[in-house]
């Protein structure tokens, strides 16, 4: 197991190091530098600006900086926000992210799971149509969508929830961003879960349970819910990284300050280190999640061992 | 089973019930101005200089002017100010009793060192440039003169005197821009570039910071050292960063914001039916407009197409339809309101639509264009929803004159690279007013300024600027001035379409905030009823 665990991380460094390569040339060929905008500088000022930042050596040499500086853990300070380091922003960003992200996966898990279920037991009932029509519109409907019309039913309407900001991670702040967050996720899991689940239910080890005259629960609980999982796990790993390093549309519309926003906004402004801090951050945690869900697949399907 | 998932929904239900009954946090006499983009800094000589830089550091710093309520420069740190006859030594007297918040005197020392950060290389300050008129900055900044020989010096600790390249009569407004602001020299001695973390920084306005959460909201709270504390009425600021233009709005409709620092134009109407009087949109010193390539590679440097193209642009329908009122049309550079000026109007452009057209076709033809030879254009602007209906409503005019217009659109950064290297024919930008001086707008034209995206290249423009900024009759200056851009006007340099107005959303419980021209709002002169 820890062998596999550590060849999964050596092999991890190359992808890293192609991730980190090519994000940081195709950045620098991006047209546009960081310091154009609607005031253009006069030359000397821009001249003092390139200068500051090591953009006036050759780019082969600023890579060779930034590599170095990488391996030092130094992502380099910020183009635009210079009172912190990219460091410092990702270590502020991320757990905003990673708190609205858990919650709207942990929702996502609570309820998506039961309603799969659910439907897959009362299949072509009015339980089952009602459920699975639920989670179509729940798809169908893009949360930039949802997001404003929470934001406008819930917080300008009725007044019971802020509309945006963060707060410090207060609960009535959380609510609107981590449901519209989570919506979409519960009826993916969902309709993932139902399909798994029918399927588990007409395999022909869940008719030799019956047969041994199991119960219904037992049935479900013991024997068809850990295999109807494994989809859903596989879907989970990405998810999570994708969810956990900051939803872009969420975080935008609801004004929190997550590690999504940053990318964003510097990605727009062309602050290089800051994209690239966030682009190694997000590539390793994908890699990381990737090998859990992996590890994971052993506790669910007792045909996958890692065995040295 | 069922009711094991019952109970599972019933529990998420339960998890988020007790969320919704919360009540709203209130925070009594706490301004929550919401700000559109975020300062990079707190030092003034790191900031871009928008208008969410002046909204936090101009209440955490204040320069030796300072602002009204209704924007009108008034004594800050300095108490009274003199200038020499020949007009290039300026003597400011400091007030006994400005205090830094630990306490310290601010003295004229901080603000020789402010002025010396701002126009250091390393520093890198992007508005260097406005300090240009003192002695010896340019060079400083540029790498060619020393520190040492910069014209501003600290006579004592209460005078401080700045002398100057030429006479500029307009040298106290530029005091009151935040890079003319005093650093705390004490506490720079002792933490260098990090003086701006919140564990070291002292400031010397009327609020100091005790809060950043980047992206999120900065927090600033009453200075008790100020000079003026007695009459500041809140406790505390806080900036929150809502970058989208309809959360904004959201977040100020749910009173979530006192001051929202922007919203989108074109819901004006629809705004001013359902918010009232908490709409505010006034006249500020910026102009939107259209460079034109004078470059001699395209068809624009024939002066004729210049005024063809002027000629044919409706303002008023792109203001009235457009931007549903929400701005005035303008065919002069420098806009209504801006100080010891007149404002000046474009040949040609008052005559009647049909009249206008007909000279329009006549240029065009003169110039050798017409159904063989269909005139085409390119138009760049920066992808925005108001840019591209203000193109698409340009290029439907110009269509009856034969112009073909191709539109090309890019994110602001690629769009300003673009069109400063000169690829275009046609260009949308817009000038907002550093201080309020005709000279600030009417230099983005002159010969070799960087901001001059057109490459609009006159003597004769060249020469009367020339002569304003070396002239320190405020009457004379006036006339020259106005006499250069009416050059400039006759040459169709450019194409002026609007003067652009302030648009903020105010709670209309808050006193003393007043629209003004340059659309600063100090928080020190703030309060909310109750």
């Amino acid at each position: 197991m820890l062998s596999y665990i550590a060849k999964r991380l050596a092999m991890a460094i190359p992808t890293l190091l192609i991730v980190i390569t090519a994000s940081f040339f195709l950045m620098r060929v991006a047209p546009g530098g960081p310091f154009d905008g609607e005031r253009q500088l006069p030359p000397e000022i821009e001249a003092n600006l390139m200068a500051a930042y090591h953009l006036d050596e050759p780019l082969p040499m600023q890579y060779l900086r930034y590599m170095g500086n990488l391996f030092q853990g130094d992502f380099g300070p910020s183009f635009k926000y210079k009172d912190f380091s990219v460091t410092d922003l990702i270590a502020q960003g991320f757990p905003v992210s990673l708190e609205l992200g858990g919650l709207a996966i942990a929702l996502a898990l609570l309820l998506g799971i039961p309603m799969g279920v659910m439907a897959a037991l009362k299949r072509n009932s009015t339980v089952d149509y009602l459920l699975m029509g639920t989670a179509l519109g729940g798809i169908a409907v893009p949360n930039f969508v949802i997001a404003p019309l929470m934001a406008l039913f819930f917080g300008v309407i009725l007044g019971w929830l802020p509309v945006g900001g963060w707060n410090g991670g207060a609960l009535p702040n959380l609510v609107l961003p981590v449901v519209a967050l989570a919506i979409q996720q519960i009826a993916y899991i969902a309709r993932m879960m139902r399909a798994s689940m029918i399927e588990v239910l007409g395999s022909h080890f869940i008719r030799t349970a019956r047969a041994k005259g199991l119960n219904e629960r037992q049935v479900i609980w013991r024997h068809a819910l850990r295999p109807a999982m494994l989809p859903v796990l596989s879907y989970l790993g990405p998810a999570i990284a994708g969810i956990i390093t900051g939803s872009v549309v969420i975080e935008q519309i609801f004004g929190l300050p997550g590690i999504g926003r940053y990318f964003v906004q510097g990605a727009l402004n062309r602050d290089y280190t800051l994209v690239m801090g966030t682009v190694v951050f997000y590539g390793v945690l994908i890699v990381l999640m990737n090998l859990i869900v992996d590890l994971l697949y052993s506790l669910f399907d007792p045909q996958i061992r890692y065995d040295d | 089973m069922t009711r094991c998932l019952f109970k599972s929904l019933g529990a998420a239900l339960l998890l988020t019930c007790p969320l919704l009954a919360c009540p709203l946090p209130a925070q009594a006499a706490t301004l929550d101005i919401g700000i559109y983009g975020e300062p990079a800094s707190l030092d003034a000589a790191r900031v871009t200089g928008a208008v969410y830089d002046n909204d936090v550091l101009g209440d955490l710093f204040e320069g030796l002017v300072t602002l009204s309520p209704d924007g009108e420069y008034q004594p800050g740190v300095a108490t009274d100010w003199s200038v020499s006859d020949d007009g290039l030594t300026w003597t400011f007297n400091l007030r006994d009793d400005a205090r830094w918040s630990d306490g310290e005197p601010v003295t004229a020392e901080d603000f020789v060192l402010a002025f010396q950060r701002a126009l250091d290389p390393e520093i890198a300050s992007v508005y260097a440039n406005l300090l240009y008129p003192i002695k010896n900055a340019a060079a400083i900044n540029r790498g060619d003169a020393v520190m040492a020989s910069l014209g501003a010096r600290a006579v004592n600790d209460h005078r401080f005197e700045v002398r100057l390249e030429q006479p500029t009569p307009y040298l106290p407004t530029l005091m009151a821009h935040i890079i003319a602001a005093p650093v705390p020299a004490h506490v720079i001695r002792e933490h260098g570039n990090d003086w701006t973390q919140l564990s070291h920084i002292v400031t010397n306005g009327a609020f100091k910071p005790s809060r950043w959460v980047s992206h999120d909201h900065i927090e600033a709270v009453r200075n008790p050292q100020f000079h003026d504390a007695e009459s500041v009425d809140l406790d505390g600021v806080n900036y929150h960063l809502v970058e989208n233009l309809n959360t904004g709005l959201s977040r100020f409709r749910s009173g979530n914001l006192d001051v929202m620092r922007d919203f989108d134009a074109s819901r004006y109407q629809w705004l001013k039916e359902n918010l009232g009087n908490a709409v505010h949109l006034h006249n500020q010193l910026s102009t939107y407009y259209y460079a034109l390539n004078n470059r001699d590679d395209h068809p624009t440097s024939d002066v004729r197409v210049r005024e063809a193209l002027n000629l044919a642009l409706r303002r008023d329908i792109i203001t009235q339809k457009v931007l549903q009122g929400a701005a005035n049309p303008t065919s002069s550079l420098v806009p209504a309101g801006t100080a010891h000026y007149d404002v000046q109007t474009m040949p040609g452009v008052d005559a009647p639509m049909e009249a206008r057209l007909d000279r329009a076709r006549a240029l065009l033809k003169e110039a050798g264009y017409g159904p063989e030879h269909p005139l085409n254009l390119r138009l760049r602007f920066n992808s925005r929803d108001d840019h591209r209906r203000i193109a698409v409503a340009a290029a439907a005019m110009w269509k009856p004159l034969g112009i073909n217009i191709e539109m090309v659109n890019a994110e602001a950064n690629v769009h300003y690279a673009e069109i400063a290297r000169g690829d275009f024919d046609i260009a949308r930008a817009s000038w907002v007013a550093d201080f309020d001086d005709a000279s600030n707008f009417l230099g983005i034209l002159a010969s070799g300024n960087t901001k001059n995206y057109g490459g609009y290249h006159s003597a004769g423009f060249d020469q009367l600027m020339k002569q304003a900024a070396s002239q320190d009759d405020p009457d004379q200056r006036q006339q020259l001035l106005e006499q250069a851009e009416r050059q400039a006007l006759g040459d169709y340099a450019m194409a002026p379409i609007y003067a652009d107005a302030a648009r903020n959303l105010v709670n209309p419980d808050m006193t003393g905030w007043e629209d003004n021209a340059i659309n600063r709002h100090l928080s020190r002169w703030i309060s909310i009823n109750p």
